[in-house]
């Protein structure tokens, strides 16, 4: 077995795109739930707003890229407040379950049939991103040779994407250690003795949910533009599962908790998946194909990410780098 | 602190017993379905033609006569394709084995994606004779993938094209209805285990699909089972798979919630772990069955009743009896038996009824095996409506979430009448939307809910939403 491989891989998508984008997913999500308690279970939806806009904004209707991106994170604004009027005096399973319902209506309203000339249904949009894959520097592979690296597109777009998760920590960071920052804590661990003080929660409460949409949108953005297309599977429920388990992973209410998570959750991930697609190609592969084949070996990645969450929720609930006492994560 | 250090090697060890319960359960269920593979031979005279390999996507179906067994091809029935635009794009005559064959102008690539009408001309139809599903005679497909369309067409007695909009709102709220009512066993379930507990369990889809799945291994295995020359097959996989849901349901409980609710985890750490345990499930389910879509053997639709202009089939009524009396079971036992009202005691005030000499933990074990048993039910009875796959209970979540908030979270009575809301209301809503839109509109339906009336339908207004 190829063990160099799968560790270069591995680690190839540990500090690779798609690991940057769920690292700026589970930002957000960190303001949301980390600091402010909102059990927010549509960030998916914040996603798929964010990047819908721009690449319909490009693709559909053939606008600006530059003014796509403002309209993009304008509508996540708007996203946010669409939901958090109804939905931020509710119970914290309630707002759970109407955050989970309205990105599921998001994403199987743009995936319709019926909207297909503006979204492209299940097959989604392509070449949007011409004016972004443009600015891009490098041209060969980029890495550190022989024991990572990156096509030249993947590259720009990671480098992008994690400049964009220093900015938000940055931002976060500045932002929790405020006197406003401060109100946010108080509202996780006790919304009544905040209100009691005077601070209208609900306002600070729909702040919070604007900003960490808007990150929630920037990842949305990203992933479209790290794919170079977008299709509504990615935006699926389980996207935001995952973008749950890399801050639990990490950490929640610690602003580096999103950026440890991601690389260790990826790279784990990633080393399972190529482990045991190495594992069960070849002749003959190391697992008979009886027992698991190389279908079912694409799998087992989401099977040990489920029995991670669980076991992390149950052992080790303040993650890598959390507080435990900090975080009493049953702020009802 | 003490108490709980010692605690976590239990817990440790109870998890473990989970998690080999489930994946053994599963290979009961799941092994002998990739050992023999139900085949059934197709009942139709039509002969599927062999795939050609080519650059382009044709539509193929077949007209046969389902009036006579067996059932006979026709010939002679006229069809026309149109693209979105409305334009007749191609025209085809069955011929005498019933099927047409209408290749779409220019290369696939072309195609995908894009709507085409397939019409029907009725007049061309035998006299007396209609197509069993009306929406056939103008159905839309569309190309997805770069291969054949094939569609039969079962031809039926004449007069059930009727298409005014009163008919087909009653013929689609029987339609909701049946899907009301198998959506009320898994609300109903979610909604005791709720009640009881406080959980909000994101895994009960996979609850539901447990029971799917159970019954599919049963089904699967070689031979028939037959009482009296009845082939009961499909009736034994779906009592093994109620009582093995209910073990399941139990096994669930002990090994993970009890442990959980003994260490105080909170309910929203609880809702977590439900969540990973979800996607664990969802995961093994597709590593047993694979993604595609399955049906059981005793499938085939028979020749449907004419209730005044409404058609429903043996098998509709036969899952609106079964489930009627199966809810009113439950509904009167929460209501006169003793452990009922146990349940319904724990429900209200746990502390209290725990005070009062009731073993909470003996009531919530019951619950949580009627609740999943419920669901398992549920699971087997879809799957024998529409037939199922991996995640036939995930996709169900979210409707079994708007029921239970639409009746009010936690009350019996509520998750029942939620479910049959939702389930009509689903199924009517297809007049004015596309199908494909039917489930956005009842997640619509629990957002405007919880914005106006948050204690839902029948929920007692003191809750705080």
């Amino acid at each position: 077995m190829d063990w160099h491989g799968i560790f270069s891989g591995a680690l190839q998508q540990g500090l690779g795109p798609v690991a940057a984008v769920y690292c700026l997913a589970a930002i957000g999500l960190n303001v949301h739930f980390g600091y402010t308690g909102l059990l927010n279970f549509g960030q998916a939806g914040f996603m798929a707003v964010g990047g819908y806009a721009l690449s319909s904004f490009v693709a559909t209707w053939g606008l600006s890229f530059w003014l796509g991106l403002v309209v993009a994170i304008v509508l996540c604004v708007v996203l946010a407040l669409l939901l958090g009027v109804p939905t931020l005096r509710l119970r914290a399973d309630y707002l759970a379950i109407v955050t989970i319902a309205a990105a599921e209506i998001l994403r199987q309203t743009i995936g319709s049939v019926t909207l297909l000339k503006y979204f492209g249904g299940q097959d989604g949009l392509q070449s949007f991103n011409d004016s972004f894959a443009s600015l891009n520097p490098f041209t060969g592979s980029v890495g550190i040779p022989g024991v990572v690296s990156w096509r030249p597109y993947d590259f720009w777009t990671l480098l992008v994407c994690w400049g964009l998760c220093l900015v938000c920590c940055l931002m976060v960071w500045a932002l929790m250690r405020s006197p406003w920052g401060r109100v946010l804590k108080g509202i996780r661990e006790d919304e009544d003795a905040v209100r009691s003080l005077g601070k209208n929660v609900y306002a600070y409460k729909m702040q919070s949910l604007m900003i960490g949409g808007v990150i929630g949108g920037l990842a949305g953005i990203m992933s479209a533009l790290q794919h170079s297309a977008i299709n509504p599977s990615l935006f699926a429920t389980d996207t935001t599962f995952f973008a749950y388990t890399v801050l639990l992973l990490g950490g929640a209410a610690r602003v580096l908790g999103p950026v440890a998570g991601t690389i260790v959750f990826w790279f784990l991930i990633s080393f399972l998946d190529l482990f045991f697609g190495a594992a069960t190609s070849g002749t003959p592969p190391l697992i008979p194909d009886a027992i698991m084949s190389d279908t079912q070996a694409s799998l087992m990645r989401f099977i040990f990410m489920g029995l991670a969450l669980m076991l992390l929720m149950v052992f080790r609930p303040q993650g890598i780098f959390g507080d435990r006492r900090e975080l009493a994560l049953d702020a009802r | 602190m003490n108490t709980r250090r010692r605690s976590i090697p239990a817990l440790g060890r109870s998890l473990a017993v989970l998690l080999v319960g489930i994946v053994a359960a599963l290979l009961v269920a799941g092994g002998p379905a990739s050992a023999a593979p139900a085949t059934q031979a197709a009942p139709q005279a039509c002969v599927h033609p062999p795939q050609r390999n080519d650059n382009s996507i044709h539509i193929q179906g077949c007209m046969i006569d389902q009036r006579k067994t067996p059932a006979t091809p026709v010939s002679g029935v006229k069809i026309a394709v149109a693209d979105d635009t409305g334009t007749v794009i191609g025209r085809g005559t069955s011929n005498s084995g019933g099927s047409f064959d209408i290749a779409l102008p220019g290369p696939s690539i072309n195609n995908l994606g894009k709507t085409f009408t397939v019409r029907i001309d009725r007049a061309s139809l035998p006299k007396g004779a209609a197509l069993r599903n009306p929406k056939q005679v103008a159905l839309k497909v569309t190309p997805k993938i770069d291969s054949d369309i094939f569609v039969a067409f079962p031809i039926g007695k004449a007069g059930i094209g009727d298409t005014s909009v009163a008919v087909q709102a009653l013929q689609l709220a029987v339609t909701g209805l049946v899907f009301g009512l198998i959506l009320a066993m898994g609300s109903l379930g979610l909604s005791m285990i709720f009640g009881t507990t406080g959980l909000t369990n994101f895994a009960h889809g996979e609850l539901i699909t447990f029971g799917a799945l159970v019954a599919y291994g049963v089904d699967s295995l070689p031979g028939d089972i037959k009482i009296a020359g009845l082939n009961v097959t499909l009736a034994v996989a779906m009592i093994v798979a109620v009582i093995a849901s209910g073990i399941f349901g139990w096994v669930n409980d002990r090994a993970l919630w009890q442990p959980l609710r003994k260490r105080h985890t909170g309910l929203i750490a609880m809702m977590v772990v439900s969540i990973g345990l979800s996607v664990f499930l969802r995961n093994v389910y597709q590593y047993l069955v694979g993604a595609s879509n399955h049906q059981y053997s005793q499938f085939a639709s028979p020749e449907p009743y004419h209730w005044g202009p409404v058609l429903i089939t043996p098998k509709d009524i036969f899952v609106v009896l079964f489930c009627v009396v199966v809810l009113v079971l439950v509904v009167v036992a929460l209501q006169r038996t003793r452990i009922g009202k146990a349940t319904r005691a724990v429900a209200d005030n746990t502390a209290l009824s725990s005070a009062t000499g009731i073993n909470v933990d003996r009531v919530i074990s019951v619950v949580w095996i009627v609740g999943t048993a419920l669901a398992g039910l549920s699971g087997v009875l879809l799957g024998m409506t529409e037939g199922f796959d991996y995640q036939v209970g995930f996709k169900l979540l979210l409707l079994v979430f708007s029921a239970v908030v639409l009746g009010g979270l936690g009350t019996a009575w509520g998750a029942i009448v939620g479910a049959l809301v939702i389930g009509i209301f689903v199924d009517v809503s297809t007049l004015v939307i596309p199908p494909e839109l039917k489930f956005v509109g009842a997640l619509v339906v629990l957002i405007i809910v919880l914005l106006i009336r948050p204690q839902g339908i029948l929920g007692r207004s003191e809750r705080v939403g």
